[in-house]
């Protein structure tokens, strides 16, 4: 692959409502600021992805609302209606394809629809979406899955919860840094058994955008790159039935591909700094697993034997990760975001020291159908 | 806060979209819903390839990539594969929680197979038996099974 960077970044702070801001003002905001970040002008740009999704903006079409705001006008503009690191995919596509550099910019407002509603619509619409189910009580099915399979305590991935919303006290983008305890989340409300209040994300508002280079803009960018030196996703079946909830093999096939292009041979080892999406607290530990940095089961103790806490040998989520701020299909590309930052050394209070090499993890559909693995480096 | 939210009402708007759809439900599906509607009976697909019983009934097999042809009849009763009671409510959900939403491996299947269960939620474990408990009055649609319950 040649060589593509993440050139700069941007995030709005992430709010339950954000009623001071309608979509193009969010992403008008961080695409200047992204630009602002590398050094570049809305004319060093020759490509625009947005991330958004039809349903829960309400209105078809929806990339086509962001097309001036993004800085589309008279550009190459399309859209990616799912994750952001999926967008931020098809963005270094496009940079590996001949365009001199991209912005990828997604946005999201948990506050203006319904999302049991619209999470429900992603359903089947014969077999399943008359059920009512929707990405909260799917989740809960795969924790159950998961848990049992395993004889996981529900105590073991409240501190993941505990965990990440303690970090976000250092992410100044974050919106629920809290200081909690494993009993707290253990007395919060129930949801959809295993999971309680405090083992789901919050509704969020925000957006974020990236800008993608090849080599020539990189070297006049202000920042230090972000290299990528792997990148893969990978989808497994759409029905929760036909797949095996507790064991996600889809996201275990992206990081050996990631893994490979980036010539990483024990995860574990190589790699100083994970992001990974988890909008639900038990999904931690099961992406750790697919991620390979332990063995199928061992997800649970990591964080126990404090391998995944700020000092830890594998610090996970510095940022407070989806637990701490969900603005949907922005969540990922803020991941890629935050690997980006630490690789840079501009993580402030949340940076984990000598990050080398940094991972960041996204995915789409219910309990992870599809999942995309990002690795970047701060050399070349 | 924004300096012009100090100077002017931040309006909203509400609204509301209400776009009526009616989706074919095609050649399995069909005769799937019409099985359970006339004759209260649970029928699936099995791929030829890797063996694969499906319920519901799949036209093509994902993995094998090749048509699935032949069709096999699955037990109204099966085995809790995992599960989760929902204390929380939405306007689609077809039930007021509590309630609790199970992927059942029907006998004779190879998949989960996801349902309501709306009693004995105490009770509710995976690896236990449930049977599907069909309505009276039944219309081609999935609810034509109304619930599981424990056996």
């Amino acid at each position: 692959m040649d060589n593509a960077a993440i050139v700069g970044v941007a995030q709005t702070k992430y709010e339950r409502r954000k009623k001071d801001h309608i979509f193009a003002d969010l992403v008008f905001d961080v695409t200047r600021a992204a630009l602002e970040d590398a050094g570049l002008t809305i004319d060093d740009i020759d490509s625009v992805v947005t991330v958004s999704n039809d349903f829960f903006d309400g209105r078809t079409i929806s990339g086509m609302a962001v097309g001036d705001a993004s800085g589309g006008q008279d550009k190459n503009i399309s859209t990616v209606s799912g994750d952001g690191t999926f967008g931020a995919f098809y963005g270094l596509m496009r940079v590996l394809s001949g365009y001199k550099a991209t912005i990828v910019v997604a946005h999201y407002k948990g506050s203006e629809g319904s999302l049991p509603i619209t999470t429900n619509g992603m359903f089947d619409p014969i077999f399943h979406r008359h059920l009512g189910i929707d990405a909260i009580s799917s989740a809960a099915i795969q924790a159950n899955a998961y848990l049992t399979r395993y004889g996981i305590r529900e105590e073991d991935i409240a501190q993941v919860s505990v965990k990440n919303h303690g970090n976000a006290k250092h992410n100044p983008f974050a919106q629920l840094p809290m200081e909690i305890t494993v009993a707290d989340v253990m007395k919060s409300r129930k949801i959809a058994e295993p999971l309680k209040l405090l083992d789901c994300c919050p509704i969020s508002d925000g957006a974020a955008a990236i800008i993608i280079a090849g080599e020539e803009v990189a070297a006049k960018c202000k920042t230090k790159p972000a290299w990528v030196k792997g990148v893969a996703h990978c989808c497994e079946e759409y029905f929760l039935g036909d797949r095996d909830l507790a064991n996600p093999v889809a996201l275990r096939d992206a990081a050996r591909r990631a893994y490979a292009m980036a010539g990483i041979r024990s995860p574990m080892d190589e790699i100083d700094i994970a992001e990974v999406l988890e909008p639900f607290s038990y999904m931690e530990p099961l992406w750790l697993e697919g991620l390979e940095f332990c063995k199928p089961g061992e997800g649970g103790n990591l964080i126990g034997k404090g391998i995944t806490t700020m000092g830890g040998k594998l610090p996970v989520n510095p940022s407070g990760g989806a637990l701490s701020a969900n603005p949907v299909l922005v969540a990922g590309l803020a991941r890629l975001i935050e690997a980006s930052l630490q690789v840079r050394g501009d993580a402030g209070a949340r940076q984990v020291k000598d990050a080398g090499t940094a991972l960041a993890h996204g995915f789409n559909g219910p309990c992870g159908q599809s999942h995309c693995v990002w690795i970047v480096s701060g050399n070349r | 806060m924004a300096e012009w939210l100090k100077e002017v009402e931040p309006l909203t708007l509400k609204g509301q979209i209400a776009v009526p759809y009616t989706w074919w439900v095609g050649d399995r599906g069909s005769r799937f819903l019409v099985s359970i509607r006339d004759n209260r009976k649970i029928i699936g697909t099995k791929c030829r390839e890797c063996g694969r019983v499906f319920v519901p009934p799949r036209k093509n097999c994902g993995r094998c990539f090749i048509d699935i042809e032949e069709w096999v009849d699955v037990a109204s009763e099966g085995v809790i594969e995992a599960y989760t009671i929902v204390h929380y409510a939405h306007p689609v959900q077809p039930v007021e929680p509590p309630f609790a939403y199970a992927l059942i491996k029907l006998d004779g299947t190879d998949v989960g197979f996801l349902h309501l269960m709306k009693k004995d939620l105490d009770k509710i474990k995976n690896g236990l038996r449930v049977k599907a408990i069909f309505r009276e009055e039944r219309t081609g649609h999935i609810l034509d099974i109304d619930s599981f319950e424990l056996i």
